[in-house]
Formats: structure tokens, C-alpha cells, sequence
């Protein structure tokens, strides 16, 4: 019953969000099932959130190293716990003024907007773009022209890079209108157009196949490693 | 002390002192508000005759009144009443504006010897701006070697980040849909006065929600983490169906569609109109278009029979899985292409928000510039 009964919920749910695509009058009810799942995964946020606070209070009650790290976070999380709870200054909406939690919670101003704007949104920036050197670092040891196709790789890239920025102006400019289509600019613009079309047109039906084959599998009970150990 | 050490501690002072003189006498990383006074009267609403018994009252209506003198200067959400007796409420909203505008309208207020402007410095936003600066100097440390600035940095955003995905959850889901069919006279008493009554199916299928809901936080308590597979088959099934429709639909069918009705192996360029396009010419398009798009179906059919394993690709059929291959590296260098570009991308967009928002040295949005700074020094801004 416990491993019988998750099969069964997989199952309608999925083939009832399936039947609504086809049959009018099930799409009510898929409606109503993508509205659960809606649900469901904003509960999931607050089970990795409830997951992440217990992982760093067990860290600090166990005084681990780097104990003083987790009390940061933990303190950050509380505080933009509260003040995106209870909206702290928020103004109401303009049509309820009377309703005090009326306004957006993302309203510029408000705390959890400054939270965003002024930690969040930075901080992920400056460490996304802190691959830019390692992706450069990566690729200069890395890649080596040893071979037909990890020159057409290396090359592409360098086309690509070059062929989308200024340089490409300097270096291929003066090319006569007879040999115009080999202007960096062009290649890039050729090689998007049809090469790399047709490796992504394949790679996408690749994925859709894959994922509908492991979509199938799954709601018919034959793929159960979801349920965990022993299945 | 080592002697890289010493060149370090000296090259951190000269920062802070750079920064220190821009703060005090360039008047840098400063961010300028202005007002906005709203106040709203009540309306009271009038009883609708034929309304039965258990129907909700209708709501007042509020109306935009001119704000009372003096309200720019009380603090959050005010209410008064009014001489008729109506009830007012009102707040300040806070629009950012350009430096440039404040520095500029106060010379000239010192000029004429008119009014000040209503702008302010606004120091939430501008503790804001700093702390943004030093937290992304602190996470390009890392680019010396991990160390304390970078691990706070990283605390902080880790911390901030996941109570932020969950408050967005709460408000833009929970409330609206789990606590809207289950309590709507609750939402509507508190956020949203304008919320439809909900059918029995959704109440039903809310109700059903929030049990999967509990049994999925289930998974936190050892002892019963078992009845958090229940929930979970119901978001992988659900999320199966979603996907197994979406990518056979726009995936599948939309390149096949793409690959093959969309892209004729001739083409045929017609002459257009009033396009000065000679015979010669002519051809020589429609060729490159039939060439293009016959590339087009044979690298992605070539692609594919990579992907195909279940013969193996000796011989003739090698050979069309090698042309695969080559296209398959061309996208993988055109992809990785693109992720340098973004990356660069974002990483000058991080020494833009430093040196213009910040450092106010470059100003490629003319928000600060450098006469108007000067004229904000010379009118005491």
C-alpha cells in the first residue's frame, strides 16, 4: 500500500494533465491539478528553507568550523523572513488604503524590495560573472587543437567571440564586397543561422524523445526510483 | 611582516583612502529621492436593497484627495478625519531621481533665492548602494584566494536568497490560491477585499493540496519521512504530464515542423516590386537559400543518426554520424561562445555599477555629472 498508493497518484495526475490537452471537458480538472502542484512546490520552497536553517542550527549547536558563517545566514534568513512576511515598509494599495498588507510585497521601497536590490540581485551577479575568468582560465588550459573536431569547437568559439564584437570591424573590415561573406560578422550570423540550427534542431528532438520516453516510464509505474531504496 | 603583505596593507590603505576622499569631497555613491504625498478619502458605499441576508456588505470606495499640509513629514501610513467627518488615510512613496536633477535645482534655489526642492538624500538606498559595492568587491576576493569577506558574502546571499524564494511562494501562491479556497473572508479581510468567491472543486482540490503540503514537510521528521513519497509522486507526476505534452508539442513537432514544411530544399526567390534584384542575382539568392536550408536538413539528420545507437556506425553510417559529430562541435563552440559573452557580459556590468553608481568616476547615463557635482559642492548639497 505505502509503495502502491504514490504509483497511482503519479499516474492520474500526470495522465489528467495529459487528458486536458485533448479532451475539453477533463480540463477542468487539469487546471485544477497544475493548481495543486502550484501549491505544492511553493511548499517545497519551504521544506528546502525549513531544510537549510536545520543543516546550519545543527551546525552551530555542534560549534563545527565555519560555525560563524552559518549564524550570518541564519540571521539573514530570519530577518528576510520577517520582513517579507509582515511587508515591512510596504504602503497599502491605492484602491484599499485601509488594508494595511494591500500593497505588493515587491514594491519599490519596501524592505524585501531593498533586500533584493541591494543584496540579492549584486551579490549573484558578482558571482556569476566571476566565471568569465574561470571559464577563460578553464579554456586556456583545456583546450588543445588536437584534432579535427576540437578545432571546429575552438574555432566556432573564436568566430562567435570575435565576430560579435568590435574586433571583428578591425580584423575583417576591409575585406572587398567580392569576399564579403567572410567578414567575421557574416560567418557568425552564417554559422548561427545553419550550423548551430541544425545541432540544436537535433539536440531538442533528442531531449524531447528522452524526456517523453522517461515521462511515459514514469506514469506507467515501470521507472519507480523516485519512491527511493528497494523499488 | 612579509613584503607582499606590506605591498597589500598598502595598496587596501590608498583604496580606502581614494574612496574616503570621493565620499566626503566627490560626494560618490549617493542616492537622491523625491516625494510622492498620496491620501485617499472614504466613500462609504450604500446598502444594496436587495441584497439577502449572509451577502457580504459592499466595500467603501476610496477617492484621491489632496494631501493636509505638513503630511510629507509624518512617518508610514497616516489616517485623519476630515472636517465631514470622512476618514483620510495617506503615506509618502519615495521615487528615485538623478543626482543631477537635486544638484542642479538647488544651485539655482541658491541662485534666485527661491525654495529648496523637496528631494532628499535617501540613506536606506544609499546604504544600500554601499553595502551592494563592498559585498561584490568581497565576492571578486575570491579571485585572490577564498578568504572571510567572501565566505560572509556568501553566507549572506545564501541566508537572504532562500527566505526570499519562500516569501515570494508565500505571496505569490500560497496566500492567493491555498489560503484563498480555503479562508478567502480572511484574505479578503486582510489583502485582497476583490477575491471571487472559490468553487467547491477548488476548495476540494486546495484541501487535497495542503495534506500533500503537511506530508511533504513530513520529510524533515525521521520517523514518519515515508509519507513524504505521496506528495512527491504527485509533483513528478504532475510535473511527467506537464513536460511529456509541452516537449512533444513545441520540441518535437515544432522542429520537425521547422525542419522540414518550414525549410523547402528550393527556394525560389521571386522578384519583388519596386526591388531593383537582376535575373543574375536572383538565382544566385535563391541558390544560397537552397543551399542553406538543404544544410539545415542534412546536419540535423546527420545529428540525429548520431544519437543513434542501436546499430553500429561503421562504414556508410560512420561516416553520416561523423558529419554529426562536426556539427554537434560547431553548436557546442557557438554555446560556448555565448557563455563567455555573458559571463564578460555581466562582469562588466558589475565594474559599470562600480565605477558609475558607485564610484560616480564614468557616467554613461548623464546621472551625476561631474559639473553638476560641483555645483552641488558650491550650493552645499
Amino acid at each position: 500500500m505505502r509503495r502502491l498508493l504514490p504509483l497511482w497518484i503519479a499516474a492520474i495526475a500526470g495522465f489528467t494533465v495529459i487528458a486536458s490537452n485533448f479532451i475539453p471537458r477533463v480540463l477542468g480538472f487539469g487546471d485544477l491539478v497544475t493548481e495543486m502542484f502550484n501549491v505544492l512546490a511553493a511548499v517545497a520552497f519551504v521544506l528546502g528553507a525549513a531544510s537549510i536553517a536545520k543543516v546550519h542550527l545543527t551546525k552551530v549547536s555542534a560549534k563545527r568550523p565555519g560555525w560563524g558563517y552559518s549564524v550570518v545566514t541564519l540571521l539573514c534568513f530570519a530577518a528576510t523572513l520577517a520582513v517579507g512576511f509582515l511587508k515591512v515598509g510596504v504602503a497599502p494599495a491605492p484602491l484599499t488604503p485601509d488594508l494595511p498588507f494591500s500593497g505588493s510585497y515587491s514594491e519599490p521601497g519596501g524592505a524585501i524590495w531593498w533586500i533584493y536590490e541591494y543584496l540579492i540581485a549584486p551579490i549573484t551577479a558578482a558571482l556569476f560573472s566571476l566565471l568569465a575568468f574561470f571559464v577563460a582560465s578553464a579554456a586556456f588550459r583545456a583546450f588543445r587543437a588536437k584534432n579535427l573536431e576540437a578545432g571546429l569547437l575552438l574555432g566556432t568559439a573564436f568566430i562567435i567571440l570575435l565576430g560579435r564584437t568590435a574586433a571583428s570591424a578591425y580584423l575583417t573590415g576591409w575585406f572587398p564586397p567580392a569576399i564579403e561573406g567572410l567578414k567575421l560578422e557574416n560567418l557568425s550570423l552564417y554559422i548561427m543561422q545553419v550550423f548551430n540550427t541544425a545541432g540544436n534542431r537535433a539536440i531538442m528532438i533528442g531531449i524531447a524523445l528522452g524526456v517523453a520516453a522517461t515521462s511515459l516510464r514514469i506514469l506507467l509505474g515501470i521507472d519507480r526510483s523516485y519512491l527511493g531504496a528497494g523499488e | 611582516m612579509s613584503r607582499q603583505t606590506i605591498i597589500w596593507a598598502l595598496i587596501g590603505l590608498l583604496f580606502v583612502g581614494f574612496i574616503s576622499f570621493r565620499a566626503l569631497a566627490g560626494r560618490m555613491g549617493r542616492i537622491y529621492v523625491e516625494p510622492k504625498v498620496q491620501a485617499f478619502e472614504e466613500v462609504p458605499a450604500d446598502p444594496i436593497p436587495w441584497a439577502d441576508q449572509g451577502d457580504r456588505p459592499p466595500r467603501a470606495t476610496w477617492n484621491p484627495v489632496t494631501p493636509p499640509a505638513g503630511a510629507i513629514d509624518r512617518r508610514g501610513v497616516w489616517q485623519e478625519t476630515d472636517q465631514s467627518g470622512a476618514k483620510i488615510i495617506g503615506w509618502t512613496s519615495w521615487r528615485e531621481i538623478k543626482a543631477t536633477e537635486v544638484f542642479e535645482a538647488r544651485a539655482e534655489a541658491l541662485r534666485t533665492g527661491g525654495r529648496e526642492p523637496e528631494s532628499r538624500l535617501s540613506w536606506p538606498r544609499t546604504i544600500g548602494l554601499w553595502l551592494a559595492a563592498l559585498f561584490t568587491l568581497a565576492a571578486f576576493s575570491f579571485l585572490y584566494r577564498d578568504n572571510p569577506f567572501y565566505k560572509f558574502t556568501e553566507s549572506v546571499v545564501v541566508g537572504a536568497s532562500a527566505a526570499y524564494y519562500m516569501v515570494v511562494g508565500f505571496w505569490d501562491v500560497l496566500v492567493p490560491k491555498l489560503f484563498g479556497a480555503l479562508v478567502p473572508w480572511v484574505v479578503r479581510e486582510v489583502v485582497q477585499p476583490t477575491l471571487r468567491d472559490p468553487s467547491l472543486a477548488d476548495r476540494l482540490a486546495m484541501a487535497a493540496a495542503l495534506v500533500l503540503g503537511v506530508m511533504l514537510l513530513m520529510q524533515l521528521v525521521p520517523k514518519v519521512r515515508w509519507m513524504g513519497v505521496w506528495p512527491l509522486a504527485f509533483i513528478i507526476g504532475t510535473f511527467a504530464g506537464l513536460k511529456l505534452f509541452t516537449f512533444i508539442d513545441s520540441d518535437l513537432l515544432g522542429q520537425l515542423r521547422a525542419a522540414t514544411a518550414q525549410s523547402p530544399l528550393v527556394v525560389v526567390k521571386e522578384l519583388v516590386p519596386g526591388q531593383p534584384l537582376g535575373t543574375g542575382e536572383m538565382i544566385w539568392q535563391s541558390f544560397l537559400a537552397s543551399l542553406q536550408n538543404s544544410l539545415l536538413l542534412i546536419g540535423t539528420v546527420c545529428t540525429l543518426f548520431y544519437f543513434f545507437f542501436s546499430m553500429e556506425q561503421k562504414g556508410a553510417a560512420g561516416r553520416v554520424a561523423r558529419v554529426g559529430v562536426w556539427f554537434l562541435m560547431i553548436t557546442f563552440g557557438a554555446v560556448f561562445g555565448f557563455t563567455v559573452m555573458g559571463r564578460v557580459t555581466l562582469l562588466a556590468k558589475r565594474f559599470e555599477f562600480l565605477f558609475d553608481d558607485w564610484l560616480w568616476l564614468i557616467d554613461p547615463r548623464g546621472v551625476h555629472q561631474l559639473v553638476s557635482t560641483i555645483l552641488g559642492v558650491v550650493a552645499g548639497a
